[in-house]
């Protein structure tokens, strides 16, 4: 059965750590240096926007496979007020946090696919994968 | 982890040994901030070759500390971006481009060097 990593985020030192925890996992799957970096690099991203937007919610990290390609999958789920236009919060520099306003829009480059499911009053859950290509 | 700060001569030296919180990076931030009026210095190198991710916060920080050393009468130079977080950096949407970098301490030394040679005065 495929592993899956829970990362309760809570604080900055959680972000850390689920990005440590995202490396981990790429590594095994066989991901290489510069894809490990950049799966870290939007786990830290959705990691802090979470901090920033919803005090605490969870990362959730798994081996993923389609039927042809496999990679990894990354979900992050809060129980926060919500993103009221989540197209707005798509485009670059639209920021209402600490951040640069990159930090959703630059994930969705980051990885291969993305997805953004939020609800106001209820929350938000992002899901992003990246395959292995070689 | 607290970054360790090293006085040569008239520069400072940051040097990044381990993954940084946000809390870390802002304590950085304040700790080179009174360094460089406490030793007057002219310059600070940060060293963050021990860093494998540079995200939005981190790269906001290090702006920050560079517009502020300025601000304080220093130079900032960021050394050590590996090739890797530099790809990364690139698709986020991260590019640094008003701050100095060179590619390690030696070179950023020999940048600061040249910077700050000329007069006790820096302009812009």
């Amino acid at each position: 059965m495929d592993e899956t990593i829970n990362v309760t985020i809570k604080s900055d030192t959680d972000i850390v750590l689920a990005r440590e925890q995202g490396r981990a996992l790429a590594e095994k799957l066989g991901f290489t240096q510069i894809e490990m970096t950049v799966i870290a690099t939007a786990i830290s991203e959705i990691a802090r926007n979470i901090i920033e937007h919803a005090n605490s919610g969870e990362i959730i990290l798994c081996e993923h496979h389609n039927g042809v390609r496999h990679g990894i999958q990354i979900i992050a789920t809060d129980q926060g007020p919500g993103i009221p236009d989540v197209n707005k919060a798509m485009q670059d520099d639209y920021s209402t946090g600490k951040g640069l306003g990159l930090g959703l829009p630059g994930s969705k480059r980051l990885m291969d696919e993305f997805d953004i499911q939020s609800t106001v009053g209820g929350g938000t859950v992002v899901v992003m994968r990246k395959w292995k290509y070689t | 982890m607290r970054v360790p700060i090293h006085k040569q001569g008239s520069y400072l030296i940051a040097s990044i040994q381990a993954a940084l919180t946000d809390a870390d990076l802002l304590q950085l931030q304040d700790d080179l901030s009174s360094k460089v009026g406490h030793y007057r210095s002219r310059g600070a190198i940060v060293d963050v070759t021990a860093l494998d991710v540079m995200d939005s916060f981190a790269v906001r920080t290090l702006r920050s500390i560079a517009h502020m050393l300025r601000l304080r009468g220093a130079e900032t130079v960021i050394v050590g971006i590996q090739p890797e977080v530099a790809f990364a950096m690139v698709q986020l949407g991260l590019t640094l481009e008003d701050v100095a970098t060179a590619l390690d301490l030696e070179e950023g030394l020999a940048y600061l060097y040249e910077l700050t040679k000329k007069s006790g005065h820096k302009n812009g």
